[in-house]
């Protein structure tokens, strides 16, 4: 039940975002991550608070799965001083150290190399502490996803790579991109890592396989990739359908059966049939998540703006160290 | 306090720094090719490995822009990493991170993320035949992007000092050091001892002419300025050692003084270090220039191996001289070969 709640507290507050962007005072490119909720809930729900969590545009579910503060994030979305990156980073540059959100990058892999980074940190340490990379399908089309694939192998690193394989890349389709009888688990497998695949809309499939992962990694023996297929509701960035906006890459009846596979729908069905939970009791728990999330949006409406007497401040760190 | 001196190499007050910062903090560690061969990187990291082994000075594969995404992710967790590259060309690789991410991490999380206490040091080659993708020199690409320090030591003391200060400031810091350097000795002071990273320095002050250099062409622009003295030209030669930030005040300072100005750089002349000192003198009120400014470096092609073309493609230092006594004397009589400190390397590398 609690994962369903989280889920359903990151689908409301997406939702809120999609309704509040046409006004136009959210102004930065959003990647919003409706749809593919399960698998940032599932994956950082099996987390230790001392695992780290590195991720890419499309991140605001991986912040908020992992306890990032969602007035920090509102505020951040409206340019405001309160925003979890001080209003400068906008939607793709997200952090929230207090919750081990240690950075996103909206450059493809990235993040994978600074899990890879922070897990070759915690190897050399010997801190039983794992470093956990989101990204999407494309990002296997990247070099730098194969060399950090490579060192972690090789050092047996305490890493797991997330892939929300949602098959687009923006608006390139999966066969456009990669040849047909090629795997992502295969291809990493042959580069020495252990990999999975599951439905990254079943929640418990996705908790399930990162728990078997984490105690692996923390085992001692090496990297997992742990590939997770789901389905982007929405626009590639933006808050609109696809097919509101006459794009033809994906077909409106596509993106209308995935909708039905949605992984909160796939939860209530259990909650009802498996657990008994009744109508009325998602109700108060539909009513009691809006409100929160509401709560955060107000928070962060009254933040003000960074003051333009501050754009200088930050472009090196305060300490220097000084002449001899 | 009195600090005891020593000479050593260039290649040696780096070595020495390294093993001070490694000594005094489990947090620093070595990441690139070759770092724990016998060679050590021209004998740079050999007595690091001897003393903390390979997994601290690590040899890693070929893989120079994860490596330093690896770099970042380990210094947002607390490491003090120190890539090397044993060559500048070979970071061209590494530029989608240092350009996307270690120069603007600070700046667009507002400090939130915490710092990317990140040093690369990368090395430029020269002569030898090393040729057009081994002797290329990318301060001015660097210092360009808002948020990255880029230094050039150009002494055996500020090859040490200077990489203490940046592997224990908090700043990510490129750090370009010339091959032909690498054996050229010099007073260093002892002890874990920084310089600082953001002002240049007069090495020879003079009246006539300001000879503003990065790297192994400060030590080349004292050799100038010593021919230049036997024939009564007086040549101030300032040495520029941070990129970014670029000393203005000191500059200004000189140039206002001598009123002529010749820049001597390592890498080609167009879009270069030159221009960026070109335009801070054009945009200062009060410098009236006696003369143009020179700006001085390769050639404008990549750099060609056969060695008549590549003599021809480095500036002779004859040529420098001759230049400045056209500033000054409107003559051009001098015709002694002056020899660069560069015909010494053997290759091959």
């Amino acid at each position: 039940m609690h994962l369903y709640e989280r889920m359903l507290f990151i689908r409301t507050f997406e939702e809120l975002v999609a309704s509040e962007y046409p006004k136009g005072n959210m102004k930065t490119p959003t990647h919003l991550g409706i749809g593919q909720e399960a698998v940032a809930v599932g994956v950082l729900s099996e987390r230790s608070p001392n695992d780290v969590i590195f991720s890419h545009h499309r991140c605001h579910n991986h912040y908020l799965a992992a306890g990032g503060s969602p007035s920090a994030l509102f505020a951040e979305l409206l340019g405001r001083k309160d925003g979890c990156s001080g209003g400068r980073g906008g939607s793709v540059h997200l952090v929230d150290r207090k919750v081990n959100f240690l950075g996103t990058s909206p450059i493809l892999t990235q993040a994978v190399s600074f899990a890879t980074g922070a897990a070759f940190k915690f190897n050399m340490f010997n801190e039983k502490r794992v470093a956990i990379a989101f990204f999407g399908d494309a990002a296997f089309e990247e070099g730098t996803m194969w060399e950090s694939f490579n060192f972690a192998a090789l050092y047996k690193l305490p890493v797991l790579f997330v892939c929300e394989n949602n098959r687009y890349s923006t608006e390139s389709s999966l066969e456009k991109r990669m040849p047909k009888d090629v795997t992502f688990i295969e291809k990493a497998k042959s580069f020495g890592l252990s990999a999975n695949k599951v439905n990254g809309n079943d929640i418990m499939e996705v908790a399930k396989a990162a728990r078997i992962a984490f105690d692996d990694i923390l085992r001692g023996n090496g990297p997992h990739l742990l590939e997770c297929e789901t389905y982007r509701f929405r626009e590639h960035v933006g808050p609109a359908f696809d097919f509101e906006l006459n794009r033809t890459y994906r077909s409106e009846s596509e993106i209308r059966i995935s909708m039905t596979k949605c992984p909160l729908k796939i939860t209530e069905s259990i909650l009802t049939e498996v657990y008994n939970a009744s109508a009325e009791e998602l109700e108060s728990i539909l009513l009691q998540t809006k409100s929160v999330v509401s709560e955060s949006f107000s928070i962060a409406q009254k933040s003000d703006f960074p003051s333009k007497d501050d754009w200088f401040k930050h472009l090196y760190s305060e300490n220097e160290v000084n002449l001899v | 306090m009195r600090l005891t001196l020593s000479e050593l190499t260039y290649a040696e007050a780096i070595s020495e720094a390294t093993c001070l910062l490694m000594e005094r903090d489990p947090n620093v560690v070595l990441l690139g090719i070759g770092l724990d061969y016998s060679s050590g990187v021209f004998g740079t990291t050999s007595k690091a490995h001897e003393l903390f082994g390979s997994y601290r000075v690590m040899d890693t594969p070929a893989m120079e822009n994860a490596l330093t995404g690896i770099a970042i992710g380990g210094a947002t967790v607390g490491l003090r990493p120190i890539l090397v590259h044993a060559r500048n060309d070979f970071m061209f690789l590494a530029l989608d991170q240092m350009l996307n991410v270690l120069s603007k991490w600070n700046y667009m999380f507002s400090g939130q993320a915490g710092n990317l206490p990140v040093v690369i040091r990368a090395i430029i080659g020269r002569g030898w035949g090393q040729g057009a993708t081994h002797s290329q020199s990318i301060q001015s690409l660097l210092a360009h992007f808002p948020g990255l320090r880029v230094v050039m030591p150009s002494t055996p003391a500020d090859a040490k000092g200077m990489l203490i200060a940046a592997a224990t400031g908090n700043d990510p810091v490129v750090i370009l050091e010339h091959r032909g350097l690498f054996s050229v000795k010099g007073e260093v002071p002892s002890g874990f001892t920084p310089s600082n990273l953001s002002s240049g320095k007069i090495m020879r002050e003079g009246s006539d002419v300001t000879v503003i250099a990065t790297s192994i062409c400060v030590q080349e622009s004292l050799i100038v300025a010593e021919e230049l003295q036997k024939l009564d030209i007086s040549a101030e030669v300032l040495d520029l050692r941070t990129i970014q930030p670029i000393d203005r005040k000191l500059i200004i300072k000189s140039v206002s003084k001598t009123q002529r100005a010749l820049v001597f750089d390592t890498s080609w002349t167009n879009f270069g270090v030159g221009a960026e000192v070109g335009a801070i003198i054009a945009e200062t009120k009060g410098i009236n220039l006696k003369s143009p400014l020179i700006r001085i470096g390769q050639s404008g092609v990549p750099a060609p191996v056969s060695k008549p073309l590549e003599d021809a493609h480095y500036p002779s230092l004859s040529n420098v001289v001759r230049m400045i006594q056209d500033m000054v004397n409107g003559t051009d009589s001098y015709s002694t070969e002056i020899r660069s400190i560069t015909e010494d390397f053997k290759g091959p590398y």
